[in-house]
């Protein structure tokens, strides 16, 4: 189409919202209209509203947001496969002020690195785990993961995960609420402007359960993979809505006592 | 009347996903065809006058590729009761 650009209001402006500080000018390598971006933003700002970046350290996963460290402004480490939660243990342990968390996929946290997520949420590690639940592996080219849908259509399940031989989806928000070390075990989703502001709201939590030394905190958020669902990253956002919250319920499944009375 | 909005889009992170446009409550957001950024994509641009400044856009953006301003209106002076 063609663009007449707008005239610039002539009165003052103030800003509303810019880039965080606490992330890079880097232009990201995911797809276009992919929620990790979103993800990433929203740690960035939680991080920049509490003003803890010289104290936080971030660990990548392995999967498509192996390269995290690039888009954070902040310390950041790599983590074998799955292992992020058990390097964030170290970190935590040998640095205890600090402020540590991880970013995992499905196919990290859920999969390979199932041990690690649950032992150090059982012993209640003061760590933050942001969990990216998109339902594929989108690195490797699509497969299916842990969490996809009965019925979803991957490169690995070109008829649909059938249940009988490749098993249910696995619901970490609910399972890690089990544990007693766990302090914040949320879900949220990122399908549109009201749940990216929430998800902002317990990625804060997520936060706060660390720095005021309560347990284990995790946020696992509903995603896009819109390359490896071939969809447009709309038509993603409204199968995120449809199909996946209905099987990934949003909710709160553990808060901590301390967590209900904070208003942030 | 109220408040006008502005936004400013960094055309380096612009990926052209379109959701700022989808979101937008008052369509004010499209892709501007005729250019591409550095990165090959068309990117969004403001192409309406009726931009409010609500902040949506960026809500949504995963590139945080968008600057949010608004106006700010001169406050009257007070009605005397």
């Amino acid at each position: 189409m063609t663009v007449s650009a707008p005239s610039k209001p002539r009165r003052k402006l103030k800003l509303v919202y810019q880039k965080p500080e606490a992330l890079t000018d880097k232009a990201t390598h995911y797809c276009p209209g992919c929620t990790h971006g979103v993800a990433h933003r929203l740690v960035a700002e939680v991080i920049d509203e509490m003003g803890i970046r010289e104290r936080a350290i971030g660990i990548a996963p392995v999967g498509c947001a192996v390269l995290a460290y690039d888009y954070f402004e902040l310390d950041g480490v790599e983590a074998a496969h799955g292992r992020a939660p058990a390097m964030a243990t170290g970190i935590k342990r040998v640095l205890p002020d600090s402020v540590v968390f991880t970013y995992q996929g499905d196919g990290d946290l859920a999969s390979i690195g199932m041990a690690e997520i649950m032992h150090a949420a059982a012993r209640g590690e003061r760590i933050t785990v942001i969990f990216i639940n998109n339902a594929i592996y989108g690195m490797t080219g699509g497969q299916m993961a842990p969490t996809t849908l009965p019925q979803q259509v991957t490169t690995s399940s070109p008829r649909g995960r059938d249940v009988v031989t490749q098993g249910y989806p696995i619901r970490m928000a609910e399972i890690l609420a089990t544990l007693d070390g766990v302090a914040y075990s949320v879900r949220r989703s990122m399908h549109d402007p009201a749940n990216i502001r929430k998800a902002k709201k317990a990625i804060r939590l997520a936060f706060e359960a660390q720095v005021r030394g309560l347990g284990f905190a995790m946020v696992e958020l509903l995603s896009t993979c819109p390359t490896n669902w071939r969809m447009s990253p709309i038509e993603a956002m409204h199968w995120v809505r449809d199909h996946m919250v209905p099987a990934y319920p949003l909710g709160d499944y553990k808060v901590d006592a301390a967590l209900k009375k904070l208003r942030v | 009347m109220p408040a006008k909005g502005w936004v400013e889009i960094d055309e380096a992170l612009c990926k052209g996903c379109e959701l700022c446009v989808a979101y937008c409550p008052v369509s004010v957001l499209a892709l501007d065809t005729n250019r591409l950024t550095p990165q090959g994509y068309h990117p969004a641009a403001l192409v309406e006058d009726a931009c409010t400044g609500c902040n949506v856009c960026a809500v949504v953006c995963p590139e945080a590729a968008i600057t949010v301003y608004r106006e700010v209106i001169p406050r009257r002076h007070a009605t005397t009761v």
